[in-house]
């Protein structure tokens, strides 16, 4: 996807790039798949590649069609088209019980009439696993989970977190090719789901295990994915890993879903190599962004800046482009950042957020206050849908 | 601000519960009664009881009746826990509204035309009367019943559970087994329970279709009380509110036992 070398975008796992590699092998391969419920399309001819020993995300709002192509791989919805194949071999026609993908449901899905050994050994039984050989995996599993006095309790005794490590070591036990996660944290509160999005991501790289998981939370999909597909409407929006989503986004929809954006409409006046610029009435100085795309002059585009690329200025800096001028509507301080709702003279709010660096501001922005804002061509993307 | 229940609410209760139970008091305590005269009292004994067991005729309906309520509960359980699986996994197809009514319809057809279609049904097949039309007869009685038990259990169940059995490798019939019949388990018991009490007490239905041989305990029981009321007639029939009321209390203590663990 648009990749910038200049820009020197992406940090985690540098090194772990198999989609980059012409020769590797995916271990998931979805072919133009689609599935129709009645008359609604719910995914729309996808085709995606998932590596083995990848942490990979689909991320959208709700009704996306995400679980749906999650299901599709377990086995409990069939494509209406298309090919799914895992490790080169078509899953077409295999029931669920047959494929060595195991899933992590969103209600966890713990058996209740079972103890926590008793589910997590669940799945080895159906392998026909000799009984002793069940017994060690099960306590293997319960030390990973850190479960290991409660392996009698039943689910109801169990608190959510707890009840989430279980429908974890139970996906987990039977060593399956692939890890699926249904939303596995949204239940969760919020200190406990930070808390388990690292454990998530620590277990999926010592296993070496591959994971997707299913979320409409941006934040979950960031911190433990290695890749995230944005989905909209039965389709892929962008494939990257999180920082290329969020610092490159192919759409206002891409940048508008991760993170928060401001949007600029304006017209391209110049494309000039590097540089473009173009003309917004609500930037009197004109508006100038680094693009390495071209964009043809005299046509509508959005410039698109995160709030916290946004300078917040007391004093007017010099005149110049990527220069706005407004008045404070609201701020709200949120400890870590402060976010400053700027209003232009055209009536429209922008966002700008500051990190709060230090404990003590010696001019603190105030209510009503007059700013100016500013932000560096290299911070702002050009989009042009 | 209100403590207690006002004197209205108390009035109304003892009002309801005393048409209720005062009959079915009255009848247990005329059970205990020395005299043979129904309705005077001769102090307490148990002797009525006790002929009661040597009454060949009424110990031979009380069979009959056990047997009929046990063959057509267990069947009643059996197609009903089908037919509430079919409504609710089988998600929208087309009927599925009449089919739900049509399960729900004989809840609140009178009797007699139950009894009656019964009969002709049986007669125009050419099906002798006796044991196996009442026990088919109170099947199609109680079956609805069953479905309704059953299915709200279903409502309520998580299908993820079952979907999980099968992700971790069970075969449909493998997970339904290890997983959906534990966890609807106290819900068919309670239908069972259900069924069975309501075939036992059964009057209407069953002096529609069974013939001779399969005479029922409440049919004696009617038939008797025809020809004026025996205070052994009292005893049997304290004995059957008993059987009922155990059967009742069982189903409502299921119910109870299903809602507290709450995975």
């Amino acid at each position: 996807m648009n990749a910038k070398p200049r820009l020197n975008i992406g940090a985690v796992r540098s090194s772990f790039a198999p989609w980059a590699d012409a020769s590797a092998k995916p271990l998931v391969r979805f072919e133009a798949v689609t599935k129709r419920f009645g008359g609604e399309t719910a995914v729309d001819a996808v085709s995606l590649d998932i590596y083995e020993g990848e942490f990979f995300a689909l991320l959208g709002p709700s009704g996306c069609g995400k679980t749906t192509l999650m299901r599709m791989l377990a086995g409990f919805e069939t494509p209406d088209a298309g090919r799914i194949t895992l490790a080169g071999q078509d899953l077409a026609g295999q029931p669920p019980h047959l494929r060595p993908v195991n899933m992590m449901f969103q209600s966890y899905a713990l058996f209740p009439h079972l103890s926590v050994a008793q589910n997590i050994a669940f799945g080895l039984r159906q392998q026909k696993k000799p009984k002793d050989e069940v017994a060690a995996r099960v306590d293997e599993m319960l030390a990973l989970v850190r479960l290991e006095g409660l392996a009698h309790r039943k689910p109801h005794q169990l608190s959510g977190g707890q009840r989430q490590r279980v429908a974890l070591a139970r996906a987990i036990a039977p060593k399956p090719k692939m890890l699926l996660l249904d939303e596995p944290l949204g239940a969760l509160d919020r200190k406990l789901r930070e808390e388990t999005q690292f454990e998530l991501m620590a277990l999926q790289q010592r296993l070496g295990m591959t994971f997707l998981i299913v979320t409409h939370d941006q934040e979950e999909a960031m911190i433990t994915a290695d890749r995230i597909a944005v989905m909209r409407a039965g389709q892929l929006a962008q494939i990257g890993r999180p920082a290329e989503v969020y610092e490159a986004p192919n759409s206002r929809y891409v940048a508008d879903f991760i993170g928060d954006v401001n949007l600029f409409e304006a017209r391209v006046t110049e494309d000039g190599g590097d540089i473009i610029r173009l003309m917004s009435p609500e930037a009197p100085d004109g508006l100038e962004a680094i693009e390495d795309d071209e964009v043809p002059v005299g046509s509508t585009a959005w410039l698109a800046v995160r709030p916290e690329k946004m300078r917040v200025h007391l004093d007017p800096p010099p005149p110049g482009p990527n220069r706005l001028e407004g008045q404070v509507a609201d701020i709200g301080y949120l400890g870590d950042w402060t976010t400053y709702l700027v209003e232009l003279p055209g009536g429209r709010t922008i966002r700008a957020a500051r990190a709060n660096a230090s404990r003590v501001v010696e001019r603190p922005v105030d209510w009503d206050d007059k700013v100016w804002l500013t932000f560096a061509p290299d911070s702002a993307v050009v989009l042009t849908r | 601000m209100r403590r207690g229940p006002s004197a209205f609410n108390i009035a109304a209760i003892t009002l309801g519960m005393g048409f209720l139970y005062l009959p079915i008091l009255l009848l247990v305590i005329y059970s205990f009664n020395a005299s043979r005269l129904v309705t005077v009292w001769g102090g307490f004994s148990t002797r009525w009881y006790a002929s009661l067991f040597q009454n060949e005729q009424l110990l031979a309906a009380a069979w009959v009746t056990l047997r009929v309520a046990f063959v057509s509960a267990t069947l009643a359980t059996v197609l009903g826990a089908l037919a509430a699986l079919g409504l609710v996994r089988a998600g929208r197809f087309r009927g599925r509204t009449l089919f739900s009514s049509m399960t729900y319809a004989p809840l609140v057809m009178p009797e007699v035309i139950l009894g009656l279609s019964l009969l002709l049904l049986f007669v125009s097949v050419g099906l002798p009367r006796g044991f196996w039309t009442v026990t088919i007869a109170h099947t199609t009685l109680t079956l609805c019943y069953a479905t309704v038990v059953v299915q709200a259990r279903l409502v309520s169940f998580d299908e993820a559970l079952e979907e999980a059995a099968r992700d971790l490798g069970a075969p449909p019939w493998k997970a339904f087994v290890l997983v959906t019949l534990p966890n609807i388990a106290p819900a068919v018991a309670a239908a069972w329970m259900l069924a069975f009490t309501l075939s036992l007490d059964d009057l209407v239905i069953a002096s529609f279709t069974s013939g001779p041989g399969a005479t029922t305990l409440p049919i004696r029981i009617y038939s008797a009380v025809r020809l004026g009321v025996s205070p052994e007639i009292n005893a049997i029939s304290t004995l059957l509110i008993g059987l009922v009321a155990t059967g009742v209390i069982a189903v409502y203590l299921l119910n109870m036992r299903r809602r507290t663990p709450g995975a």
